[in-house]
């Protein structure tokens, strides 16, 4: 099975891609839900997730 | 007078629907766990069913598994570029204010999987044609879009106004968008080492189906991981967006930014 190098070549990149994309998409969404919950929080408002004040404010700031 | 609302008025509507980033929100926390878990199963499920199940070709023998990888991405490379054309329409035609947002989070994903798309039809080519790289129709299209996308991703924030970087780069999301039928159809209109497709939607595949099944196992697993990433990225890009507004609205702002620093937000403050 000569080929078997870029067979696990090929499917470990597609694999650590996977785990990068993913990862950091997490990573991210957890750090900036606690970052709004502070605010939301030191604002006097309900934390978010998108069932308070975040729905009224529009994209735009 | 009775104006009665236009095509382009309900469409409008439609879409903007879900401009609310509260509903989108609420939305996309709905759809993560429906995405993730199904991506995260089928892919596996496919991968491994093409790795260790699948038969080998008669021809290239086992270096045929890297097509459970390869197709899957150069779908996902094509398929992510026309999202942000979509995004791009949405975006210059409506005003769309999440498509702007959609655009900023697809282009490096898209990217990403570009890259792998790209470097997996090399680790593919090379046992096969001999060689790492041609400059063949089909995979020189392929890298114009993966130039396409880093244009996309370097003009989206190139300007100090995001506005006029959501304006360019939606631009340029159109007008790359000819690039996909190119890839569709270079294996058709040239002479190319790269294979023609085997898969299409007017005739029945040229492929086993013990290799057909995985590989659409895989592909809708890849898809799904895909989108599940995209609406993640998403839902942060429209927290960051809202912490951004929180902090530079005028109202309690200093007691705001104490609770940041406390918190070690700072670095989103504008």
């Amino acid at each position: 099975m000569t080929h078997l190098p870029y067979i696990l070549a090929a499917y470990g990149l597609a694999g650590a891609l996977a785990l990068y994309l993913s990862i950091g998409a997490a990573l991210r969404l957890r750090r900036d839900r606690a970052r709004l919950a502070t605010l939301e929080a030191a604002r006097g408002r309900q934390p978010v997730d998108g069932q308070t004040e975040t729905g009224r404010a529009g994209v735009s700031a | 007078m009775n104006a009665s609302p236009t095509f382009m008025d309900r469409a409008g509507a439609l879409f903007h629907r879900y401009a609310n980033p509260g509903r989108f929100l609420k939305l996309g926390a709905a759809l993560q766990p429906w995405l993730t878990w199904p991506a995260i199963v089928l892919t596996l499920c496919g991968l491994g069913w093409g790795l260790f199940f699948s038969p080998a070709d008669w021809q290239q023998g086992d270096s045929v598994r890297i097509m459970y990888v390869h197709v899957p991405c150069a779908w996902l490379a094509s398929s992510g570029y026309a999202a942000l054309a979509v995004c791009a329409v949405l975006s210059l035609v409506w005003r769309h204010p999440l498509a702007d947002l959609a655009a900023v989070e697809i282009g490096p994903v898209g990217a990403c999987v570009t890259a792998t798309c790209l470097a997996t039809g090399s680790l593919w080519g090379k046992p096969m044609w001999g060689t790492w790289w041609v400059w063949d129709a089909r995979l020189t299209s392929v890298l114009v879009l993966f130039f396409l996308y880093l244009g996309h991703i370097a003009l989206i924030r190139a300007f100090d106004d995001p506005q006029r970087g959501y304006r360019a780069a939606a631009i340029l999301a159109l007008a790359g968008a000819v690039d996909l039928p190119i890839i569709k159809f270079s294996v058709q209109w040239w002479n190319t080492l790269h294979q023609p497709d085997s898969i299409t939607l007017t005739g029945a595949p040229t492929m086993s189906h013990a290799m057909l099944w995985p590989l659409l196992v895989s592909t809708l697993g890849f898809t799904l991981g895909f989108a599940a990433i995209v609406v993640a990225r998403l839902r942060a890009g429209v927290m960051e967006h809202r912490i951004r507004s929180l902090l530079t609205s005028p109202r309690r702002g200093t007691s705001v930014n104490a609770t940041l620093a406390e918190s070690g937000a700072q670095e989103l403050a504008v």
